[in-house]
C-alpha cells in the first residue's frame, strides 16, 4: 500500500526536479565549462586572483559587503530588539513601514539613494542649506554602501525580531536580580541569544550585497563591484567565458559563505530571507 | 509601564531608520507629481509625467502583470505539491533540498541569468519569447513557494489529519486536495504573495535576459533612470509603487511572512 | 459502508521492523471477537500504537504477517478501504471544518446523500450530547469536546472496528473518568469491535472485556482484567499492573514460612521461594493468634482506603490496603491473614 502512495509522492516532485535540472543545474554545468572554455582556458577561474583589475574588484565588493552586513545588523539589531520589546502606540505602523521597502529591486533602491544623495538630493540640499556646500555621494562607494543598507535593514529585522520574541525574559531578570547593568545584560544574555539569528541574516545579507546589481547599475558608480565587472564583460566585451568564470567564483564564494554560516549557526537559519 | 531614557534612545534612533527608509519614497512620489523637480512643489503639480511614462512603458506594466501571474501558477502548479512530498518524506534527500532552497541567494541572479542565456540562447524563439523570462522568474521565486508552504506543513501534524482521513475512507488525492491543501492555505497565500511581489520587483535576471520585446516593469525603470528626466523616472516608479505596495502590505497583514521567517530560522 | 458491528480480528504471525531497523513488533498471532473490546496496555515505547496501526492499515506487517477481518484477507487493503473507525490521542480533527463537517466528511466520502449525511450528523450529535457545538469551529472547543467529535466522527460511518489510540490521555483526571464510562457504555451499546491502546492499567482494567499486556514489542499475556490482575503470567505483568507485594518464604509441610509468621498454603514441594500477593489480598486481624505479625511502619490514608507499609511480616516492608475505618498509629503491632488462594507463585 505505500507503493502506491510512493508512485504518487514521485509524480508530484518529478515536475519540480525536471525544472530544477533542466533550468538550474544543466546551465550551471554549462557555465562552469563554458568559463574553462575561453581564451584563457582554465586560467579564466585564476583570473580573479591573478589579474590586479578583476582582484581589486573583489576585493572591494567583499569589504564592501562585510562592511554593510556589520552596519546592518548594528542598525537593524537596535531597531528590532527595541520593537519587539516594547509595546507603544504606533509600534505596529513602525514596523509596517520599515519592512516596507523588503521587496523594492536593486533599481529601485539606487533610485532612492539618487533621492537621498544625488545631485538634487535631500542631503546635498540640506548642507547646502547650512553653508556646507552641496553633498552629494551617491555615485560613491558611500552611494553603494547607503543602497546597500537600504535594502538589507527590512530583512534582517524581520528576522532579528522573530528571534528576539523567543527570548526568555526571566533570563534577563535574572541577570538583572544578580546586579547586572543594561550592558551586561546584552553583552551576557540579549547577544547569546540572538547569535543564531545574527548570523544567519548576516549571512543573507552578505550573500545579498556580494551579488547585488540593479544599485550599483543605476548609481553607475565609478567604483567596479564584480557583478558589475561580469555585465560589463559580457554585454559591452562579449568576454563571455570570462564573465562565466567570473561568475561560477562569485556564486562559489557566497554559497560558501552561506553554508559555512549555515553549519555555524546550526540550523537551516540562513534560508530565511 | 513608566519609560527609562533607554527607550527614548532606541525610539529616536528607529524613527531615524524609519525616515532614512521612507524619505526618498515620499521624496520620489513627489517628483513624479511635480511639474518641474528643481524648482521644487511651487511649480505646480500634474499628471502630465504619469501620462507620459504610460504612453512610453505601458506594455512593461502590463508584461509584469502576466509574467508574475504566470510565474505564480507555474509555482502552484510545482512548488505546493513539490513541498507537500518534502514534508511527507523528510529523510528523503533533505540535505540536497535545502541546498537548493538557499541557491536563489547564494547564486547572485547574474550568474543564472548567464547560463541560461549560455544553455538556451540558441534556441531563438523561446529566447525572445516572454516563455524565458518566465524560466528565469520561476527559478528565482520558486524556493520561496516551496518553504512558505514547508513552513506551514511543518507546524502541524498533518499527517495524522491524513491518516484518520484515510480511516474514513478518503484516498490519496481526496486527502491532498481535501485536507492537506485547505490547513497549508496561509503558507500558500504567503507563498503566492511573495512570488508576485519577487517577480513583478526582479531585476537582476531579467536584465540579462530580456530583449526589446520582453521588457519588464524593472528593466524599464532603469532605461528611463538612465535616459529620461528625473520626474518621468519618478513617475514611474510611482506606479511601480502602487503595484507593488498593496501586495507588501498583504504580506504584512496575513502575518504569515514573519512567522515563516521564524519557522525557517 | 456495510454496518455491520462485530467483525472479528485476527493477526497471524505479524511483526513490524521500521526502516530504521526498531523492531518495534515481534512475531504476534492474535484473536479478537466481534464486538469485544480489547484493551493493549503496556509501558511507554512498547509497540501499542505500532499493533493498532498494523490492524488499520496505515503500517503493513513484515512479510508472511497476514491481517484478517472476519475471513476476509485485509494484509494489502489500504486503510482507506478497510473500513475502520480511528480515534487519536491529538484527536486529529480537520482544523478547515466545523464540528458538524468533520462528523460528516466519512459519509461524504463514502458518497451518502446530502440529507441522509445530515440526518445521521445529527444522530451522532445527539448520542454524544454535543448537538449545541454542531456549527463550532475546531479551535473553539475544549479537549472533552475535541475528544468526543473525534468519536463521532469515527463512529459515523459505522465502521468494521473502532481502534483508539490513547483517547484519554490528553485530558485531565476527571473528564478522564467520565469519558472512559462513556466510551465502555458506547461500545458495548454499539456491540462493535474495539481495540483500545492505554499506558493506564486502571483505564484498562475498567473498559477490556479483555486485556493483552504489551512488553517490548510482544504480547506477555492477555485475560480477561480479573485474570491479569490477579494470576499475573509473569513478575513484569505482576507488577506493570497495580502493587504487588513480593517475598522470600520458604514452602515446608503445605505451609509458608515468613519471618513474621507462617501461613497454611497447602502446596505440594518443599524448599525457598519468591511468593507474591496483592495488598488488598493481606486481611488485618488482631495480633492475638494471627498467623502473621508485624509493625506498621507508615500510614498513608488514601480516602476510600488506607495504605500501610509494615515490617517484621517479610524480608522487607509489605503493602496492605484496608477500606475499614479504623485508625491505625505508626509502631503499632498488627496481624495478618492471607487466603491460600491469594498466593502467588511465578516460573520466571
Ligand atoms: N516510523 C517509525 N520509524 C522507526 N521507529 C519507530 C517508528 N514508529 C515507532 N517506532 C519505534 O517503535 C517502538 C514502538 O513505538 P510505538 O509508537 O508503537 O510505541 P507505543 O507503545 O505506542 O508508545 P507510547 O505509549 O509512547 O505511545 C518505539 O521504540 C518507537 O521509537
Ligand atoms: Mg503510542
Amino acid at each position: 500500500m505505500r507503493g502506491r502512495e510512493n508512485r504518487n509522492l514521485l509524480l508530484m516532485v518529478a515536475p519540480a526536479i525536471i525544472v530544477g535540472a533542466a533550468f538550474f543545474l544543466l546551465p550551471l554545468a554549462r557555465l562552469a565549462v563554458v568559463g574553462a572554455t575561453g581564451k584563457l582556458g582554465l586560467a579564466a577561474y585564476t583570473a580573479v586572483v591573478t589579474n590586479p583589475q578583476y582582484f581589486e574588484a573583489l576585493a572591494s565588493t567583499i569589504v564592501l559587503s562585510v562592511t554593510v552586513t556589520v552596519a546592518t545588523l548594528v542598525i537593524a539589531g537596535i531597531t528590532g530588539v527595541f520593537l519587539e520589546r516594547n509595546h507603544f502606540f504606533g509600534r505596529e505602523a513602525l514596523i509596517s513601514m520599515l519592512t516596507l521597502p523588503l521587496a523594492f529591486p536593486g533599481v529601485v533602491v539606487g533610485f532612492m539613494v539618487i533621492m537621498l544623495a544625488g545631485r538634487t538630493g535631500l542631503i546635498g540640499e540640506l548642507t547646502t542649506y547650512f553653508g556646507a556646500g552641496r553633498l552629494v555621494f551617491a555615485y560613491s562607494i558611500a552611494g553603494l554602501f547607503t543602497g546597500y543598507i537600504y535594502f538589507s535593514i527590512p530583512r534582517v529585522i524581520l528576522t532579528i525580531m522573530a528571534a528576539a520574541e523567543k527570548l526568555d525574559p526571566a533570563l534577563e531578570e535574572a541577570a538583572k536580580s544578580l546586579g547586572a547593568n543594561p550592558w551586561r545584560v546584552i553583552v551576557d544574555v540579549i547577544l547569546p541569544a540572538l547569535k543564531p539569528a545574527l548570523i544567519a541574516s548576516g549571512a543573507v545579507c552578505f550573500a545579498t550585497s556580494m551579488g547585488a546589481f540593479g544599485t550599483a547599475f543605476t548609481l553607475a558608480t565609478d567604483i567596479k563591484v564584480l557583478p558589475i565587472v561580469i555585465y560589463t564583460e559580457f554585454t559591452l566585451l562579449a568576454n563571455i567565458a570570462l564573465a562565466a568564470a567570473l561568475s561560477m567564483v562569485l556564486g562559489v564564494i557566497t554559497w560558501a559563505t552561506l553554508a559555512a554560516c549555515r553549519v555555524a549557526a546550526g540550523s537551516t537559519a540562513a534560508a530565511a530571507g | 509601564m513608566r519609560r527609562t531614557p533607554y527607550f527614548y534612545l532606541q525610539l529616536a534612533f528607529t524613527l531615524l531608520v524609519c525616515s532614512f527608509l521612507l524619505v526618498p519614497v515620499f521624496m520620489s512620489i513627489i517628483a513624479g507629481l511635480t511639474e518641474n523637480f528643481f524648482v521644487g512643489v511651487k511649480s505646480g503639480l500634474t499628471l502630465r509625467w504619469i501620462g507620459v511614462v504610460w504612453e512610453l512603458y505601458a506594455p512593461t506594466i502590463f508584461r509584469s502583470m502576466y509574467i508574475a501571474l504566470a510565474t505564480l501558477a507555474v509555482t502552484l502548479v510545482i512548488g505546493v505539491p513539490a513541498a507537500y512530498v518534502l514534508a511527507k518524506r523528510p529523510g528523503m534527500m533533505t540535505r540536497l533540498v535545502e541546498e537548493f532552497l538557499v541557491l536563489p541567494v547564494a547564486i547572485p541572479g547574474l550568474a543564472i541569468a548567464l547560463a541560461l542565456i549560455i544553455t538556451y540562447g540558441g534556441f531563438r524563439d523561446f529566447r525572445t519569447s516572454w516563455g524565458f523570462i518566465l524560466v528565469g522568474h520561476v527559478l528565482y521565486t520558486l524556493p520561496f513557494m516551496v518553504r512558505s508552504v514547508l513552513a506551514v506543513l511543518s507546524s502541524f501534524n498533518f499527517q495524522v489529519l491524513e491518516e484518520s482521513a484515510a480511516s474514513l475512507g478518503a484516498g490519496f488525492w481526496r486527502r491532498f486536495f481535501g485536507i492537506v491543501l485547505p490547513n497549508a492555505r496561509s503558507g500558500i497565500v504567503a507563498g503566492a504573495l511573495t512570488v508576485v511581489t519577487l517577480s513583478i520587483g526582479e531585476f537582476n535576471l531579467t536584465w540579462m535576459m530580456h530583449t526589446p520585446e520582453t521588457m519588464t516593469l524593472p528593466v524599464g525603470l532603469a532605461d528611463s533612470y538612465a535616459s529620461m528626466r528625473l520626474e518621468i523616472g519618478s513617475a514611474y516608479t510611482l506606479v511601480f509603487f502602487v503595484m507593488i505596495i498593496p501586495l507588501l502590505v498583504a504580506l504584512q497583514r496575513y502575518g504569515v511572512q514573519r512567522t515563516g521567517t521564524r519557522k525557517a530560522a | 459502508m456495510n454496518g455491520k458491528a462485530g467483525t472479528a480480528i485476527r493477526l497471524a504471525d505479524c511483526a513490524k521492523t521500521f526502516p530504521n531497523g526498531t523492531r518495534a513488533l515481534e512475531r504476534t498471532s492474535l484473536e479478537m471477537r466481534g464486538g469485544e473490546t480489547v484493551v493493549f496496555l503496556g509501558p511507554s515505547g512498547c509497540g501499542k500504537t505500532t499493533l493498532l496501526r498494523v490492524i488499520a492499515g496505515l503500517e503493513s506487517p513484515d512479510p508472511g504477517g497476514r491481517v484478517y477481518f472476519d475471513d476476509e484477507d485485509v494484509t494489502n487493503l489500504p486503510i482507506e478501504r478497510r473500513n475502520v473507525g480511528m480515534v487519536f490521542q491529538s484527536y486529529a480533527l480537520f482544523p478547515n471544518m466545523n464540528v458538524a463537517d468533520n462528523i460528516a466528511y466519512g459519509l461524504k466520502v463514502h458518497g451518502v446523500a446530502p440529507d441522509k449525511r445530515a440526518r445521521r450528523v445529527d444522530e451522532m450529535l445527539e448520542m454524544m450530547q454535543i448537538g449545541e457545538l454542531r456549527e463550532r469551529r475546531i479551535t473553539e472547543l475544549s479537549g472533552g469536546q475535541r475528544q468526543r467529535v473525534a468519536l463521532a466522527r469515527a463512529i459515523a460511518v459505522q465502521p468494521r472496528v473502532l481502534l483508539l489510540d490513547e483517547p484519554l490521555t490528553a485530558l485531565d483526571a476527571l473528564l478522564r473518568e467520565r469519558l472512559r464510562i462513556e466510551i465502555d457504555v458506547l461500545l458495548h451499546s454499539l456491540g462493535i469491535t474495539a481495540a483500545y491502546v492505554t499506558h493506564d492499567q486502571g483505564e484498562a482494567m475498567a473498559i477490556g472485556d479483555r486485556v493483552a499486556v504489551i512488553n517490548k514489542g510482544a504480547i506477555v499475556q492477555t485475560g480477561t482484567p480479573r485474570e491479569i490482575y490477579y494470576k499475573p503470567a509473569s513478575s513484569f505483568v505482576a507488577d506493570f499492573i497495580g502493587t504487588m507485594n513480593r517475598v522470600d518464604g520458604t514452602l515446608r509441610d503445605g505451609s509458608l514460612e515468613l519471618p513474621g509468621g507462617r501461613i497454611f498454603w497447602g502446596q505440594e514441594g518443599s524448599g525457598a521461594m519468591q511468593v507474591l500477593f496483592r495488598p488488598n489480598d493481606a486481611r488485618i486481624v488482631p495480633e492475638a493468634g494471627a498467623p502473621l505479625r508485624g509493625v506498621v511502619e507508615q500510614v498513608f490514608f488514601l480516602g476510600d482506603r488506607t495504605r500501610l507499609h509494615v515490617t517484621g511480616v517479610a524480608d522487607r516492608a509489605v503493602v496492605v490496603e484496608t477500606t475499614e475505618h479504623g485508625e491505625f498509629q505508626v509502631g503499632q503491632a498488627i496481624g495478618l491473614r492471607i487466603e491460600p488462594g491469594a498466593l502467588l507463585r511465578l516460573r520466571d
